[in-house]
């Protein structure tokens, strides 16, 4: 397989000042765009030229660009990592790779190879009548004006560099249409599996539509299959509709190998809510990045995160509300656990443009470190242009209270089960926000199995067995 | 009726406003624009300075030369043309024979309100005045001597007390450190020097008094205090500017050296011309301003209120170098009509058991925009590092921006921050319960403010304390109806 697996390893074109990383994507483009094009979907490819100039001027971010002050791009995307342009099909039993399931929940269960929309086993069609959940680039051909609508529409690749990069590159992935007024009541879960032979470099394109008044829930869990290295690109756009209710939930097991760089975009209209959930449990380098934007007036957005990180894990979280409008309410939790030589970053952006009056806005960022080496960056931001505005944030880092632990060892609990239960209780403040029920139960039981050091990696997976 | 009546205080308010912003007739020796070495060698000779001090100058011109003007700061710094732009002003020409100086300069610091006669002794400050580029006159020289204390001009020190001025200046904010900070190492004209030996509490407070004069002059002073073992001193600046269409440049340097169990307090009141309401004009404020705390048990306080300058770009920093040293930062910054300020502090804990507090508050009116930027740091020695921070913004007007970014970077286990920051506008329960019992808006407004602001104002020397509240009520009158 190694050799059907484009390389995107290039040499430095002659002459060229630009930097390594740059120019191997750039001559990877160059070379394979008229396969990458083939094998995807037109409207897909509309706008792939346009990505490849936004990221050929913009270059991978450096730790001077404010938003990626805290994570190295150029570091992770300068390693060989192959690419499968043409769609070679990678044998997988998703059923075998994946078994974790959430107990109690039935879900609308999905898979996503890499980044192509597994369809071999699909889940008893549960969905009320006019929900799509299928592959990108097949919907995208098949209704290409519809499609056309939406894509790439507020993951904009001229500011981005990773984002146009996952635009020049991406051929595939997950579409989710919810129709006028129709309600899932069901969960809908995407799992996003890891799996190649060799090193390999996936990106990913989410699409989810909700139209007005609808309801949906989702539960993406990132898993990989092997123990190679993996480096992942993901854009989501998310189009909440006026009075839709959105819940998006992101947990991520995977391995010291893998790197993970997603951006969500999401974009509300007037009365909707979203509840966006970030669970890092387990992984190598991760960088999350959240563009939240309200279009209407009345609308409200819970975003909370957690982060359990130890080894050499990195995990960086970056967040941007844009109240663009007034009368809407944003919350933002996000709590860290950092262990070991782990290195945590949290920056949390609140913009509150000119004339958005009456925005409530509270975002709160709190951490624990429990070693010396372990690195903790938080940058919670507030920037304001409307004077009738109730602005709050705030954030701490530190230990775990003192006499919390005087007093539950006073009363018999060891030292190092009362830090335990310290623990959990810091991190269950964001679990207890999650409206599933059954996942919040699972949560429960995988933070406290983490904390024991019994988590390794994703349970059940092939890979523990 | 009542209508009429705010009306006219407004009018009122409206012709009055930047009081300070009189020019004052004295003859200036004024070096021709632009900035090149002959120019760096001109101002050495004229100050008549040793090799050493013009190596140091001509290496941070040379470093200065290499670097772009940065563009970070949420604050929109017009282009400089730093061609266009004297670099020397010596309003003491023509110095009168008997050693005394001008009577016009005298007015000006008499208007100004500060003593610099024996008349006004009894304020019992000692103050160095500093008009352009150079140091006008410092008062109680002798009685400071007699303790020990060295309070002069950074010229004399330099000519007096090469030992310590080749010891220390540079050894906080070195002139590679930013842009301005090697532009003023280049071309720093005057400033104060204060020296407080071991053991000595100074007896009086000092205060430095900056004032540019001149038209398309840059005033470039550095500010170098040393506090040895056990000593205390508590000092205070003071800025202002004339009335001018075009943007000044204002680029300090201030290094504060800190030992074993000493203490300084560093007290700001900048009233530089902020522009006409307009955004047209004003001072453009670019400031470097740092304490080591070297020694163990060190403190340094600073306390700032910023009202004037057309841009405010400083970050008053503390390394807190020394075991148990402890660093405060207060500050209120008010900005109006078209001011930007983007101000905060840097708290680095590099000691163990150091504690830092930052106490921020900002006022935006009008079109202006009120950033705070602070960076809190633990490094991996830090043991027990503490920081609380807390950072308010209050908008008056819809037009205003009042922004925070607050930095946090832990490389301890045992350090603990906190960092809490609220944005609101003034609460109209509040207002109305004034209304209610006959105090009209406007004067509800200037109780609110200054209540909001007594936090950081009670932290001000006296005489201070009552400067900064006139100033807070000056600089937002008209703000609201």
């Amino acid at each position: 397989m190694q050799e059907d697996i484009n390389n995107n390893k290039a040499q430095n074109p002659l002459g060229s000042s630009q930097p390594k990383a740059e120019a191997q994507y750039v001559q990877l483009y160059e070379s394979t765009s008229a396969t990458i094009k083939n094998h995807s979907a037109d409207i897909m490819n509309s706008v792939r030229d346009k990505a490849f100039e936004d990221f050929k001027k913009l270059g991978f971010p450096t730790r001077k660009v404010e938003r990626y002050k805290y994570t190295d791009m150029v570091k992770l995307f300068e390693p060989n990592y192959g690419l499968n342009i043409n769609r070679l099909d990678i044998p997988v039993n998703p059923y075998d790779a994946f078994k974790c399931d959430v107990p109690n929940l039935s879900t609308s269960l999905y898979f996503v190879v890499n980044d192509s929309f597994y369809t071999k086993v699909l889940p008893q069609a549960h969905l009320p009548e006019g929900v799509i959940v299928d592959s990108l680039s097949s919907v995208a051909s098949k209704k290409p004006d519809f499609i056309a609508r939406y894509y790439s529409k507020i993951a904009s690749t001229d500011e981005d560099a990773i984002t146009a990069l996952n635009t020049m590159l991406a051929q595939d992935g997950l579409l989710v249409y919810i129709p006028k007024n129709v309600k899932v009541d069901r969960a809908i879960q995407v799992i996003n599996i890891l799996r190649s032979d060799v090193d390999l470099m996936v990106n990913r394109r989410v699409l989810i539509i909700l139209e007005e008044g609808s309801e949906a829930k989702f539960l993406f869990c990132d898993h990989s299959a092997d123990d190679r290295n993996f480096l992942s690109t993901q854009v989501i756009e998310a189009y909440v509709g006026e009075n839709a209710n959105l819940e998006l939930n992101c947990l991520e097991e995977t391995h010291l190998k893998n790197t993970r760089v997603s951006n969500v975009y999401i974009q509300q209209q007037a009365n909707s809510s979203v509840n966006h959930n970030v669970i890092t449990l387990h992984n190598g380098m991760t960088r999350n990045c959240l563009d939240l934007v309200f279009e209407g007036e009345g609308a409200e957005c819970h975003c909370n995160g957690c982060v359990i990180a130890d080894k050499n894990q990195h995990v960086d979280n970056n967040t941007l509300i844009d109240h663009k409008v007034g009368h809407c309410t944003s919350n933002e939790l996000y709590k860290y656990v950092l262990d070991d030589e782990a290195t945590g970053a949290f920056a949390g952006k609140v913009l509150v443009r000119h004339g958005a009056q009456k925005t409530i806005s509270q975002e709160t960022n709190r951490n624990l470190c429990v070693t010396k080496k372990a690195r903790m960056y938080t940058q919670p931001m507030l920037e304001i242009y409307a004077d009738d505005v109730k602005c709050a944030h705030g954030s701490t880092v530190g230990q775990l209270n003192d006499a919390a632990m005087f007093y539950m060892q006073q009363r018999g609990i060891g030292e190092k089960e009362a830090k335990l239960l310290l623990e959990f209780a810091f991190i269950n403040e964001v679990i207890d926000k999650m409206e599933l029920e059954p996942l919040r139960d699972r949560l429960h039981h995988l933070v406290e199995k983490r904390f024991r050091g019994e988590l390794n990696k994703c349970e059940g997976c092939k890979l523990c067995k | 009726m009542e209508e009429k009546g705010k009306n006219e205080f407004v009018s009122q308010v409206a012709e009055k406003k930047y009081e300070f912003g009189f020019t004052t007739d004295v003859q200036t020796e004024i070096i021709d624009k632009g900035l090149n070495e002959d120019v760096v060698r001109l101002i050495s000779q004229k100050k008549g300075e040793p090799d050493w001090m013009l190596d140091f100058r001509l290496k941070a011109y040379n470093y200065w030369e290499t670097l772009t003007q940065p563009t970070w700061g949420h604050v929109h710094v017009p282009e400089i043309d730093y061609q266009a732009i004297s670099y020397y002003a010596d309003p003491l020409v023509k110095k009168p024979k008997n050693n005394e100086i001008d009577p016009e300069l005298e007015k000006t610091f008499d208007k100004l309100g500060i003593p610099l006669e024996e008349r006004l002794a009894l304020s019992g400050t000692a103050v160095d005045a500093i008009m352009d580029s150079v140091s006008v006159k410092t008062t109680f020289k002798e009685k400071l001597r007699e303790k020990g204390v060295i309070f002069c001009s950074i010229g004399e020190a330099v000519k007096e007390h090469p030992e310590l001025v080749k010891e220390y200046l540079g050894s906080v904010v070195p002139y590679r450190d930013n842009f301005f900070a090697a532009l003023n190492s280049a071309v720093f004209s005057d400033g104060s020097f204060v020296y407080i030996p071991k053991g000595v509490r100074c007896p009086m407070e000092l205060s430095s008094y900056f004032r540019i004069n001149a038209r398309n002059t840059g005033q470039f002073e550095r500010t170098l205090i040393i506090a040895e073992d056990d000593a205390y001193v508590s000092y205070l600046e003071g800025c202002t500017a004339p009335m001018r269409d075009e943007n000044q440049l204002h680029a300090a340097i201030v290094e504060i050296i800190i030992k074993n169990n000493a203490e300084v307090k560093y007290s700001t009141v900048q009233n530089w011309y902020p522009g006409d309401e307009n955004g047209k004009g004003g001072v453009l404020n670019l400031v470097t301003k740092r304490g080591d705390l070297r020694g163990v048990n060190s403190k340094l306080s600073w306390t700032q209120v910023e009202t004037g300058s057309a841009i405010t770009w400083k970050y008053p920093s503390c390394i807190l170098r020394g075991d148990n040293s402890i660093a405060e930062f207060y500050s209120v910054a008010v900005t109006n009509h078209y001011q930007e300020a983007d101000t905060g502090t840097k708290m680095i804990h590099m000691g163990k058991n150091t504690k830092s507090t930052i106490i921020s508050k900002g006022i935006s009116a009008g079109h202006s925009q009120n950033s705070y930027r602070g960076l809190v740091r633990a490094t991996s020695n830090a043991d027990n590092a503490r920081n609380y921070s807390s950072c308010d913004s209050l908008l008056l007007g819809s037009d205003c921006g009042a922004h925070t970014f607050p930095y946090m970077d832990s490389h301890n286990d045992s350090a603990v921050f906190e960092h809490e920051a609220t944005t609101s506008k003034i609460s109209e329960d509040q207002l109305f319960y004034c209304n209610q019992r006959g105090i009209p808006t406007e004067q509800a407004v200037g109780l609110i403010v200054n209540g909001y602001a007594k936090e950081v104002l009670n932290k001000l020397p006296m005489e201070f304390a009552v400067e900064a509240q006139k100033l807070l009520s000056v600089s937002l009158e008209g703000t609201v109806g």
